[in-house]
């Protein structure tokens, strides 16, 4: 899974689409996972990290990961093709 | 070739109303003001007293009365012919797509007369024109909605059986609603036909999101310059009343595509609707700049100050670049003026 090269994101958790104009604004955490996958860290590591800084389960943040993900495919965020191998 | 080499220039300028619908004239100005530097002079060319661009003397420095685009071309170039010999005009830049068959057919009086002018042919003109949209991009290929031409009550019943509801009744020059129902669309019909004339279009509604494209043509089937930008907010009017600018490279593609079909001449404005398949439907070919146009200038595309250089003889180099994500956002400003200077500009028709 991977964010369209070009989308522009900020710290505070603004995401705009120069494709399409569309722009999104997310929380904290959301805004963490964005860059985390803008340095191309996997998915794996992100959860990872999360695991250790926040009280959630494995099961809760797999059933939240495939909720976000659903959300950037929504969003047209996601290089094509690239949400299906998740 | 710097901005210094025209910053002594007497441009003419038109559309200086700058309302809910506002006319580009204001924002032609601001980006020629930005680019050539404020020794530019402004000459406004004005229809109604009450045009807010009269009163910006800040970027005005003049405007005179001219006659409406029904008077006929005599009385416009004799009324450019009084203003040019006060003023000494280099430029016109006409604004409204209802005086544009006028300024085109006087193109070359003005000439002679040393006033530089670019713009299209008159069958460019007309190709685009809204009542010939859809048979344009069924020849080379555009996707256009659907439309019948509407001459009376009878008519528009016809177009709705095969349009069917929602559509959109548009004016010749200005003008559109969505109508839902046959009694919207006939209350349409009749307003915007005595408004802006017949025939009246309905054309097929096509429901997605709204991108416009400012674009430059040189002439020879190539762009100079190429913005889009999407829509974000739309006034009850249709008009964007915010917006920001986008990248992608379908866009850019299609405004090379209808360059290269028309072969146009000077600015224009391509009115687009992505629908939900992803395909681009021309909704309307403006033949002139819109009045967002400083949001071109602002990101990296001043067109006013190319076209400029352009009718001046100056050999241009396409853009190939500019900044997605410059947002604009139109406000409404309480502009005062001593009514002295109303007084004037409708008793003298110059200010």
């Amino acid at each position: 899974m991977k964010l369209k090269k070009n989308i522009a994101t900020s710290e505070s958790g603004f995401i705009f689409n120069p494709a399409t104009g569309d722009s999104f604004s997310g929380n904290a955490i959301a805004s963490y996972i964005l860059l985390a996958m803008k340095n191309g860290d996997t998915e794996a590591a992100i959860k990872q990290n999360i695991l250790q800084k926040y009280e959630v389960s494995p099961e809760q943040l797999d059933r939240d990961w495939d909720d976000w993900t659903v959300q950037l495919k929504e969003a047209n965020l996601l290089e094509s093709g690239t949400y299906d191998s998740i | 070739m710097t901005a210094y080499k025209h910053n002594d220039l007497c441009i003419g300028v038109t559309g200086l109303n700058a309302n809910d619908n506002p006319g580009p004239g204001v924002a032609v100005i601001r980006a020629l003001k930005e680019g050539l530097g404020i020794g530019v002079k402004i000459i406004g060319l004005s229809y109604e007293s009450l045009e807010p661009g009269i009163y910006m003397h800040y970027l005005v420095n003049k405007t005179y009365q001219v006659p409406y685009p029904t008077a006929g071309t005599e009385s416009l170039i004799e009324r450019i012919r009084q203003i040019h010999e006060k003023e000494g005009l280099d430029m016109i830049i006409p604004n409204f797509d209802a005086e544009l068959y006028n300024f085109i057919k006087i193109a070359p009086q003005l000439k002679k007369m040393g006033i530089h002018t670019l713009l299209p042919a008159i069958d460019q003109l007309l190709m685009r024109d809204k009542v010939n949209l859809a048979a344009f991009g069924w020849q080379n290929n555009f996707h256009v909605p659907a439309d019948h031409k509407l001459l009376s009550e009878a008519d528009l019943k016809a177009a709705a059986e095969e349009l069917k509801f929602p559509m959109v009744i548009k004016g010749k020059f200005y003008g559109a609603t969505v109508a839902y129902t046959l009694t919207a669309a006939l209350n349409a019909f009749h307003q915007i036909g005595s408004a802006w004339g017949y025939p009246v279009i309905a054309q097929q509604y096509i429901k997605g999101t709204e991108i416009n494209i400012a674009a430059l043509g040189d002439g020879k089937g190539n762009n100079i310059s190429i913005v889009p930008m999407r829509k974000l907010y739309i006034t009850d009017k249709g008009k964007a009343w915010a917006g920001v600018t986008i990248e992608d490279p379908a866009l850019i593609k299609l405004a090379n595509s209808f360059a290269k079909a028309t072969k146009w001449n000077g600015p224009y404005e391509m009115e687009i609707m992505r629908d939900g398949e992803d395909r681009l439907f021309i909704l309307e070919i403006n033949p002139r700049f819109p009045a967002w146009i400083y949001l071109a200038a602002a990101a990296g595309q001043n067109q006013p100050v190319s076209l400029v250089k352009m009718a001046m003889g100056e050999e241009i180099i396409p853009f190939n670049e500019y900044e997605a994500g410059k947002l604009f956002i139109r406000h409404s400003w309480d502009h005062v003026v001593d009514i002295s200077e109303f007084q004037q500009f409708s008793a003298l028709g110059e200010l």
